[in-house]
């Protein structure tokens, strides 16, 4: 229990990406079986618990202390867990600590009295840190910053295997995966994938760089489609288990259950999740209305019904079908799709070109319905494989050009890990009318698109200009006749009640840095509703 | 009984003793002063005259120059000295090197004014003295149940683990100037560490300090002479407020670490952007504080700066009239801890 709490507490506190696989590679690495299983169980969300509601908590607490100091003290920190963790009374000559694994095994089958009386007595012979992990463990959810993917991808790397092979297998595994271990350390064969209803890992695209690879490839080796501004997902039905996985393979099935109810075939489709309105595609802002929910309510299904833009198709009736070339995959995908009953599940249709100056012509302006608001466009060889990963040149992705506005600088935050003795979170806004007057309201924020040189100068600039501090956050002088304007880029707008400018912006980024524009000439807040109006009213 | 008000009572200006007509620890310039320890937020410059441990005025005379005061009077540990009718002895606090409790006696009446204390070992001072009275004068920076310092030889291990899990990075660890630098130091030497170790400029004259003063800290370097490279795999040690700086530019990929009583909050070490946060204290936790009173039981206890409402609380609580002075001009919230 005291690694993975270690573990746990250093991830907390951990913001750059290769620290934190090196920190649960290490884990992996050094841990015995099954802890380490149980722990990366817990890390990808394979293993919840429920077994402590925080009024339990609370009232074991103020049994062994005095309730105004412990309110003191939970007022003080914030956080019951960690309030707790902290207080709790050690008990002396208490028995030694639970492993993870004891906690576990024990939790099995006991009852909820039982388990209260379990992790009474384990608060009593835990240090703090371990105490803490105990309690979110137990309440369900670790909230450490570690996706899925990432522990996945530390998993991979104690084997020294691409995260796909250890993807492919996933779901055929079950914790602690004393198996999945035992063959990324060398001692047995890798466990057999193939079990019904299994995620197949993703083909991703490249970006497309414009100057070089138009000169050299041939428009007819590729077909052309929209590249649909949803979610990509796996919709699989094989042998009656149904699932519904994203991108890096995390089963979202109880999230959409009216998709899983469509899913009327035998095989495995690689799709775009899209909100389908009766005038067509909805916005990714109302597909957002849909994810991240643990459970769904008919009237929010019945108001943004979801369904699956269909681009491939990974297996027919049993068969494996990756290794098809695009071409036949298409053609079979048609045929597939065509045989289904229900509107929820489409086709994305292929776009005829012949030249990519007409392809350049079509992206620059989509005809009317929903290619309006696609992304851009997506370019597969037509004899390519449907191979994992990101591999070089058969898959490429062609974004829209992003849009554009100029903004202020309002404030700046000090960054993280290599970033912390620099301002570089990045507050910026937009001239509005508020209350007659001409004043900047913020619209967005940003932390990267410029160069480790250009941060440095912008860092100057903010530490020169600050008007005033509020712990890491530094408001900066933004005047008509004086500030920094940056040009920033973002993917689209959506309406917004959380901030006071009414909209949010997709995806934005820092695109330039206008040193020589005066902060006068920066953007209105109109410009923004006009483009928002654009996108909503196609 | 005399009052314990006629022979200290809190002023404006700090702790005043009128029959001995003298300070402890003022925050304003004044006459005459009994300073506890080197904090700069005890020991204050341009005082008519100071009593404090040989330790603590060579402290004060690095830190504000040979002038730092009118006269200056050395009193070793357990050495009584006499103020008019009041009898004052330094007594160890355990807090920093040169740290004394004043224990102050007048008319069969024993006060002790603790100053900033630990109970726990600390490599480069003695520890703390507990001494029978009628008053003590606590402390209570850390004067809440969260606060529970584990055992530093803990947090260094943390440390040194981090160390050899990120070799490419560099370790900057951030621990107040005078005191808890040295303590870092030397904490890091007991656990095997015996590479150079840099050190920000405004560390350099405490450590030499340190240094006369018996406690050996090993080999140290400026952090300023070797190529950013170099700095892969070490351990930089600055004070506090440097690593939020530019002066932080200079090293790999850095991992911020900060050597703080405050660290036991996660939020306190998230604000800060500290990626590896060591609880290593100067002060005495929840259960030293309590312990020692409860050690002590003195008649009356009083709370200077820090928490004072919980610790009072449990005083009462335990049986004990507590007297919260909420003395200002005291840094709890700061970069001591």
């Amino acid at each position: 229990m005291r690694a993975f709490a270690d573990l746990l507490d250093r991830l907390s506190l951990t913001a750059s990406r290769n620290a934190k696989l090196t920190l649960v590679r290490d884990y992996l690495r050094d841990t015995p079986d099954p802890d380490r299983g149980w722990a990366l169980a817990a890390l990808t969300g394979d293993l919840t618990f429920d077994a402590a509601k925080p009024a339990f908590i609370r009232k074991a607490v103020e049994e062994r202390m005095d309730p105004l100091l412990f309110r003191w003290s939970y007022d003080y920190v914030g956080d019951l867990a960690e309030t707790v963790a902290l207080v709790w009374p050690a008990k002396p000559g208490a028995n030694r600590e639970p492993e993870l694994s004891e906690v576990i095994d024990a939790l099995r089958g006991a009852t909820r009295a039982e388990v209260q009386r379990l992790i009474e007595a384990w608060l009593d012979v835990l240090e703090p840190t371990g105490r803490w992990a105990l309690l979110k463990l137990m309440t369900g959810g670790l909230r450490v910053g570690v996706s899925a993917r990432l522990a996945k991808q530390a998993t991979a790397d104690l084997g020294g295997f691409p995260i796909n092979e250890v993807e492919e297998v996933w779901h055929a595994l079950h914790p602690p995966y004393e198996d999945l271990f035992s063959w990324l350390e060398g001692r047995s064969d890798r466990p057999r994938p193939d079990s019904p209803g299994r995620f197949r890992p993703t083909m991703l695209a490249q970006a497309i760089d414009e100057a070089v690879d138009f000169g050299r490839l041939d428009p007819a080796d590729y077909a052309a489609e929209w590249k649909w501004d949803g979610i990509r997902v796996q919709a699989v039905n094989e042998e009656g288990v149904r699932r519904l996985y994203t991108r890096n393979g995390d089963d979202i099935s109880k999230t959409f259950p009216d998709v899983l109810q469509v899913l009327d075939f035998e095989g495995a489709l690689d799709g775009e999740l899209l909100v389908m309105g009766d005038d067509g595609v909805a916005s990714f802002g109302d597909l957002q209305q849909r994810l991240n929910r643990k459970t769904v309510d008919a009237k929010l299904m019945a108001r943004h019904p979801a369904g699956i833009r269909a681009y491939d198709l990974l297996a027919d009736a049993g068969e494996d079908t990756r290794l098809l070339p695009f071409r036949e995959r298409r053609e079979r995908l048609e045929a597939f799709v065509g045989r289904l009953a229900t509107p929820r599940i489409d086709l994305s249709p292929v776009q005829p070109f012949e030249t990519w100056a007409e392809l350049a012509a079509l992206r620059a302006s989509p005809p009317a319905g929903d290619p309006q608001i696609a992304e851009g466009l997506m370019l597969k060889r037509w004899d390519s494989i449907y191979e994992a990963g990101r591999p070089k040149g058969p898959w490429f992705k062609w974004k829209r050009d992003p849009f554009l506005i100029d903004a202020v600088l309002m404030y700046a935050q000090r960054g993280h890990g290599k970033r912390s003795s620099f301002y570089s979170d990045y507050t910026f806004g937009v001239w509005a009318e508020v209350e007659g007057k001409r004043a900047l309201t913020p619209v967005g924020k940003a932390y990267f698109g410029f160069t480790d040189e250009e941060l440095k100068q912008i860092d100057k600039f903010v530490r020169d200009n600050t008007l005033e501090r509020f712990g890491p956050v530094r408001s900066v002088k933004a005047q008509p006749h004086f500030g920094l304007v940056f040009e920033v880029a973002f993917e689209g707008l959506q309406r917004s009640t959380r901030h006071k400018s009414g909209v949010a912006m997709r995806f934005p980024r820092i695109h330039r840095i206008r040193w020589d524009k005066p902060a006068g000439e920066a953007d209105e807040l109109v410009t923004l509703e006009r483009m928002l109006a654009q996108m909503e009213g196609r | 009984m005399i009052k314990p008000e006629s022979l200290l009572r809190p002023t404006p200006a700090g702790l005043y003793c009128p029959p001995g007509d003298f300070y402890i620890d003022p925050t304003q310039p004044v006459d005459r002063a009994v300073i506890t320890h080197g904090h700069s937020d005890h020991a204050r410059a341009g005082h008519g005259a100071v009593l404090a441990t040989p330790e603590t005025l060579a402290i004060m005379a690095e830190r504000y120059g040979a002038d730092f005061a009118g006269a200056t009077e050395a009193a070793a540990y357990g050495v009584a000295v006499h103020r008019d009718d009041v009898e004052v002895t330094l007594v160890p606090a355990g807090h920093v090197l040169g740290s004394a409790q004043a224990v102050v006696k007048w008319k069969g009446l024993t006060m002790v004014v603790s100053g900033d204390y630990k109970r726990r070992r600390d490599p480069t001072c003695p520890p703390f003295e507990p001494t029978p009275c009628d008053v003590f004068i606590t402390e209570a920076t850390f004067g809440l149940p969260v606060f529970r310092h584990p055992p530093d030889g803990g947090e260094i291990a943390r440390l040194l683990r981090s160390v050899a899990q990120f070799p490419e990075r560099s370790h900057l660890v951030g621990a107040y100037a005078l005191g808890k630098a040295q303590r870092v130091i030397r904490l890091l030497r007991e656990a095997g560490w015996d590479k150079t170790i840099y050190v920000h400029g405004a560390l350099e004259r405490l450590n030499r300090l340190y240094e006369d003063h018996v406690v050996e800290l090993g080999p140290l370097e400026p952090a300023t002479v070797a190529t950013k490279q170099d700095f892969a795999g070490a351990i930089v040690i600055g004070p506090p407020s440097a690593l939020q700086d530019r002066w932080s530019r200079r090293f790999p990929d850095p991992v911020q670490a900060f050597a703080s009583g405050w660290m036991q909050v996660r939020a306190r070490a998230r604000q800060r952007g500290t990626e590896l946060p060591l609880v290593i204290s100067d002060h005495a936790d929840w259960d030293e504080l309590t312990a020692t009173v409860d050690e002590l039981r003195p008649g009356e206890l009083w709370i200077t700066h820090g928490r004072e409402e919980a610790l009072a609380r449990w005083s009462e609580l335990n049986g004990i009239k507590a007297r919260a002075l909420a003395l200002v001009g005291y840094d709890d919230e700061e970069e001591d801890g």
